[in-house]
């Protein structure tokens, strides 16, 4: 058992992953000499070598095109988009390209590859630099998507999204990458589309993804020791493949539903859940399912106002207790 | 103006006393001729196809352009990998896909290459190496990298060539997929059918240089190629230079080829847009199918030769059409397979 940083965790699980497989690369942007501008792919071009390790020129639609046509003729890529924002500059890949060419040609093509990208508020960057983005890629057939909140989960599920046979989008959190955690020594390999119960409780089931699985966590700790609600915090970590058992596992016993969502309020991965929760287990409700989100609004750069804006502990503990008070 | 560009440079080898295209040799001519007749063929049942309402959907024809896509195909060998555009019948019918296969996906039947899940514009033979057709312009570029890229890695000796039109040389993934190819020095052949239309509009009336690949290459430290892509055999010739190149590792190419097509850029395109004439010039005197049928003649290839090629060519062609009108429409049951890697599609438990 050692305690990393996430950010340390993700050159982990590369590394362990390039160890196994000769097949997996790693290229992107300032990723190898530099080692990642979040300094998250430290040591690997080192450890591995520019045959390995390649740092590309500022050209997301190669980076991402060159990932596909490797992985369709054998390889097992791991492309870095910097920030997620930029997904927008390379979107053919995402939306048509990766999820598609299986189907269309009738199962003769594959994509096994990750994209790996910064995600997320909280550094003040603004509104280019700073989305929550997981809705991008969870509305695409033919994707899988992921989100780890912790060290242990970035390890586990980088393993697990580096040997599956289909294109997954890895989304970061930067806000998390100088947090820690313990993560057990040798190697780590978790399961797509599986959700994590982190604090079991009988009054809510709170949903919550990468940073803001850390805040509905303190805002249940906070229930509980201020008004005795005693919340259940289930950790998504997977929004393609969704598990839904385990979030109508949770329903079932609480009654409740809230969601925390960084994203802006339409259309985030909240909103499926809520539809089918309410599709399916209507009846396991005893109050309206409430979304936490962002504010359908651009998000600003700086602190005082991103911080606003953001579900906060305080705004997740105060709408549960609302909601179940009222 | 691109209407009137630098003339291709001739190609043609130094003869040393011997007539010139001496160099192709009688069994690659029948090839190169087989081909050529054979996509012309079949495109042009695809258009009588159409038609009778019997293709559904769109079709992107390349009647006129055959020299570029045989001329490569006889070029390329088992293992090398094509990437075509969604005008790509004919480079997959060049890699020696059956045309039934292309016909009733055009059809949209059962029978197809990809049983109707993709159409027309995705034809897709991974047996053959043909890694799909994009259509999404430029798309392909950067995709051609990443298997040129695979071949680097492993040390595989195959050649990944990527073909597509005039209009994509002012799409930004043309130019991030050629510095990517030329900083790594990929084995990968980018192939520019100049038919000088991005789809009704002059090329040239919307691009900074005459030639719109060739002109662009010295910004990636590659030389300008420029060819006749209407005789087969010097198409062929470049061809087989650029895999040369890249097998050996010295990187890839960008190679303009100067075409014309016969058809409108889509079935719905009546081609209104061309000056009066110019069409009919460029089919008098440039159709790659008669310079063909002329140079066979020049290599005192018989008549009765040709002939065997043109039947068999029919007999593929009619013997297809007759199987694509007979087969059924897919079932229903592929509609919810092969979205995953598991052969299915559920995105949840």
């Amino acid at each position: 058992m050692a305690e990393l940083t996430y950010r340390e965790a993700v050159a982990r699980g590369i590394a362990q992953e390039m160890t196994r497989d000769p097949d997996v690369i790693f290229f992107g942007e300032d990723v190898g000499k530099a080692g990642g501008v979040f300094k998250s792919t430290v040591g690997l071009f080192d450890q591995f070598g520019p045959r390995r390790v390649k740092d590309c020129p500022i050209s997301e639609q190669a980076i991402l095109g060159a990932a596909m046509g490797a992985a369709m003729t054998g390889l097992k890529p791991i492309a870095e988009i910097m920030f997620s924002d930029f997904f927008a500059v390379c979107f053919d890949y995402i939306a048509n390209e990766f999820p598609k060419s299986r189907y269309m040609s009738n199962g003769q093509l594959k994509c096994p590859l990750v994209v790996r990208t910064a995600n997320g508020a909280g550094s003040r960057f603004g509104a280019q630099h700073s989305q929550s983005v997981e809705n991008w890629a969870m509305m695409i057939p033919g994707l899988k998507v992921v989100a780890p909140s912790t060290p242990r989960d970035v390890i586990g599920l980088l393993a697990a999204a580096v040997r599956d046979p289909d294109p997954v989008i890895f989304f970061e959190h930067k806000s998390l990458y100088a947090t820690k955690g313990e993560v057990p020594d040798g190697e780590i390999v978790d399961t797509l589309g599986t959700a994590k119960i982190l604090r079991p409780g009988k009054d809510a089931t709170i949903l919550a993804l990468a940073l803001m699985v850390p805040r509905a966590l303190e805002a249940a700790e906070r229930l509980k020791a201020e008004h005795g609600i005693d919340a259940e915090v289930v950790d998504v970590r997977s929004l393609v493949p969704l598990d839904t058992q385990t979030v109508m596992g949770s329903v079932g016993k609480t009654h409740r539903l809230f969601t925390v969502e960084e994203n802006p309020r339409l259309c985030g991965w909240g909103a499926e859940i809520v539809s089918i929760v309410a599709d399916e287990a209507f009846y396991d409700l005893d109050g309206p399912p409430v979304r936490i989100t962002t504010p359908h609004i651009p998000l600003p750069a700086a602190d005082a106002l991103e911080d606003a804006v953001l579900p906060t502990v305080d705004r997740i503990a105060e709408t549960v207790r609302r909601s179940l008070q009222s | 103006m691109a209407r009137k560009p630098a003339r291709a440079a001739s190609r043609a080898p130094a003869t040393n006393g011997r007539r010139p295209n001496d160099d192709i040799g009688e069994e690659l001519r029948l090839k190169l001729y087989h081909s050529q007749f054979r996509l012309r063929q079949a495109e042009q049942r695809a258009y009588d196809l159409f038609l009778q309402n019997l293709v559904k959907g769109t079709s992107h024809l390349s009647l006129g352009q055959e020299a570029i896509a045989a001329g490569f195909a006889c070029a390329m060998i088992k293992g090398d990998h094509t990437f075509c555009t969604y005008r790509g019948h004919a480079h997959t019918l060049a890699r020696g896909v059956p045309v039934e296969k292309v016909l009733g996906e055009l059809m949209q039947r059962d029978n197809g290459l990809m049983r109707g899940k993709g159409g027309s514009m995705h034809l897709t033979s991974a047996e053959h190496g043909v890694m799909g057709s994009y259509a999404i312009i430029g798309a392909h570029l950067p995709i051609a990298c990443g298997a040129a890229l695979r071949a680097q890695y492993k040390g595989d000796k195959d050649v990944t060539v990527c073909f597509f039109g005039d209009g994509t040389t002012n799409i930004g993934a043309f130019h991030e997929a050629l510095n990517f190819a030329a900083i790594w020095k990929l084995p990968v052949v980018f192939v520019c059918e100049n038919n000088y239309y991005m789809e009704y509009t002059p090329i040239g009336d919307i691009t900074a240089v005459p030639s719109p690949a060739g002109d662009r290459a010295s910004a990636y430290g590659l030389p300008k190629i420029v060819i006749d892509g209407n005789d087969a055999d010097v198409v062929y010739r470049t061809a087989q230079e650029a895999f040369t190149k890249a097998r050996a590792g010295d990187g890839p190419s960008l190679i303009e080829c100067l075409t014309y097509r016969h058809s409108g850029h889509s079935r719905a395109d009546p081609g209104a847009y061309r000056p009066k004439g110019e069409l009919e010039r460029w089919k008098k005197d440039k159709d790659p199918i008669n310079i063909y049928r002329e140079r066979m003649r020049q290599f005192g290839i018989s008549a009765d030769q040709i002939e065997k090629i043109e039947t068999d060519v029919n007999h593929e062609v009619e013997t297809a059409t007759e199987a694509c009108k007979a087969a059924p429409n897919p079932p229903m049951d592929i509609l919810f397979t092969d979205v995953y890697a598991d052969g299915g599609w559920a995105w949840r438990n």
